[in-house]
């Protein structure tokens, strides 16, 4: 009786095993999720009600008083405007840009691939320091910018100084690396089908009411898709004002991860800095989540769900 | 005007538009080349690339190094010292994870799976924090050999790189893998001799984009490496930016260009697997 019972359940273990040992593949990576991102999540939203600092001993409140602090904090507030308004500048730029070109590109262009990869350069380019010491000697007082308006009679601006232009020369840093999302646009561009086009010329559609009712209907899921990545990381930006302008001039281009980093690095303010990371990761969150239930009035999946 | 010429003239029209936007959007590249090869006095009087009077001096004293800790080579090997070992580690842990979910099933996979593709919406900005208190109790910040930068890497943190790959499995006949079974292949010889060499443009792509992304990496080098002998290149060009905006323009944008010419070259000599990374993935940047 034992012998047998004994005998089932290892033989349910061995099926069990033979059904599941694919998991442990996938080990690694779920450890790695529980430590490096499950746990840090989780624990920051504990932080965030704490008045915890890196270099202080215990904690000593709980509460909402981060919270409440960020949303009666002129400055913070302020951060967030700016924040909102760069990331409404740079992506809709970035966005027009990279499809108008790819547009371009996608008639028959003779070196399409020198063309793509010119325009590319940037985007694999940008993010290093590099470029961000370039963009300042373009648009410094003396900057090459300046330069060329002079050497036409004009004036010049001190872009970088003033705090009506600082911002718009940070986003078009941004604007500036459209490569990668020219790219994306390039491909679904591609897949819309060549008789669509045929049938609308033939009904005598003009070439600009073709791109708004054939191009942007059939390229919606790629539209959507980058609108969503590029709004992500439009409201991250941070290697941008911290090289390039530290968040002035006046504060006009302190975006709010500027601000979490002085709170979490420079005055230790661990809690008060995880309260702000979450206030910017729900606005993310709500944003994305807008994007996602707006897809079904304007975004096209060829196989209607 | 005829049919044939209205044509023409919108052919004409868009190479003048490519031409011009691509001009506009590389002069800057070039330009900042040439400034390197001029004096500090003609950098921002002359807006052409060239000079007629080329002087190395931006070059030379590029290779000055601050308080004798660091210069820019010794700033760039540093960056590659942790660069080559994470696009690695990622590349062997991403292929392995992505082999596990795109291959097997086992008890609650399109959980994992869901939590997986959730990370990738995962903004970073509210994980730099709590990171970074995690790596203080371990230990780790300005750890000699860079341990927040790599370790995460071993563990398909940037799930990205799985979520690419898994896409690339997708298009691999399984018959493959069922005759390799039949040859008497474990799933892990079947990996080995059998994915791997199948997989192999996406993990060229993976590693590729790790490395373009983690040699620019500014933030994170910025967070943990506090010791002015570790700086990485980022941390230097941005260092040096500081020290001589004003007066030394042509050593600040030589140190900037010799920072970025590994991944140029890296770039121009594997262009077609970015381009088709980023296409078979749909991707960001």
């Amino acid at each position: 009786m034992t012998e047998k019972l004994i005998g089932k359940r290892s033989g349910s273990l061995q099926l069990f095993w033979r059904r599941n040992y694919g998991a442990m593949f996938i080990l690694l990576w779920l450890v790695g999720f529980l430590v490096f991102r499950l746990y840090p999540f989780l624990s920051s939203l504990v932080y965030s009600f704490s008045d915890f600092e890196l270099f202080k001993p215990e904690i000593t409140k709980w509460g909402f008083m981060n919270y409440s602090e960020i949303f009666s904090d002129k400055k913070i507030m302020n951060s967030l405007g700016i924040t909102f308004r760069y990331a409404f500048i740079t992506v809709p730029l970035k966005l027009a840009f990279a499809l108008f070109i790819a547009y371009i590109l996608n008639y028959k262009i003779k070196g399409v691939n020198f063309f793509r990869t010119a325009y590319y350069i940037p985007s694999i380019l940008g993010g290093s320091v590099a470029i961000a010491v370039l963009w300042k000697a373009l648009f410094r007082d003396e900057g090459l910018i300046n330069a060329v308006i002079r050497f036409f009679g004009g004036d010049g601006v001190n872009w970088l100084a003033d705090p009506k232009y600082a911002l718009f020369i940070i986003s078009l840093l941004r604007v500036w690396q459209f490569g990668s999302a020219m790219v994306l646009f390039l491909a679904a561009l591609k897949g819309v089908p060549a008789d669509l086009y045929e049938a609308a010329t033939i009904d005598g559609a003009s070439k600009i009411r073709q791109f708004w009712s054939i191009t942007v209907p059939m390229i919606t899921p790629i539209i959507f898709y980058n609108l969503v990545t590029q709004l992500c990381q439009a409201f991250q930006e941070f290697n941008g004002p911290y090289i390039i302008t530290q968040g002035g001039p006046r504060n006009a281009t302190t975006l709010f991860s500027l601000l979490i980093y002085n709170r979490a690095f420079k005055s230790y303010e661990m809690g008060m800095a995880s309260a702000m990371a979450w206030v910017l990761f729900i606005i993310v969150m709500v944003l994305s989540l807008i994007a996602f239930i707006s897809q079904k009035y304007w975004v096209y999946y060829g196989d209607e769900r | 005007m005829g049919e044939h010429s209205k044509k023409q003239i919108g052919t004409i029209l868009k190479y003048a538009i490519l031409i011009i936007v691509g001009f506009i959007m590389v002069y800057p590249l070039i330009w900042m080349v040439g400034a390197t090869f001029k004096t500090n006095q003609e950098i921002f009087t002359n807006m052409t690339p060239f000079t007629a009077h080329p002087s190395l001096d931006g070059y030379r004293n590029s290779m000055n190094d601050y308080g004798g800790k660091i210069n820019l080579l010794k700033a760039m090997l540093n960056t590659y010292s942790y660069v080559i070992p994470k696009v690695l580690f990622t590349v062997v842990s991403c292929t392995i994870t992505a082999y596990g979910f795109g291959r097997f099933n086992f008890v609650g996979k399109n959980v994992l799976f869901a939590v997986l593709m959730s990370t990738l919406f995962l903004p970073n900005v509210v994980m730099n924090v709590p990171q970074y208190i995690l790596y203080n109790n371990f230990g780790w910040i300005d750890s000699k050999i860079y341990l927040p930068l790599v370790i995460p890497s071993l563990f398909a943190f940037d799930t990205y790189f799985v979520f690419m790959m898994i896409q690339f499995l997708r298009n691999i006949p399984k018959e493959l893998d069922e005759a390799a079974t039949i040859d008497g292949c474990n799933s892990i010889q079947t990996l080995w001799h059998v994915i791997c060499p199948m997989l192999k443009p996406a993990m060229v792509s993976c590693a590729l984009f790790q490395f373009m992304w983690s040699s620019n990496d500014f933030m994170g080098p910025l967070l943990y490496v506090k010791t002015v002998e570790r700086y990485p290149a980022t941390i230097f060009v941005k260092l040096s930016m500081d020290a001589d905006t004003g007066f030394e323009w042509n050593r600040v944008l030589a140190v900037s260009v010799i920072s970025i010419i590994p991944q140029l070259v890296v770039f121009f000599c594997a262009q077609d697997q970015f381009i088709d990374g980023i296409s078979a993935g749909s991707v960001k940047g």
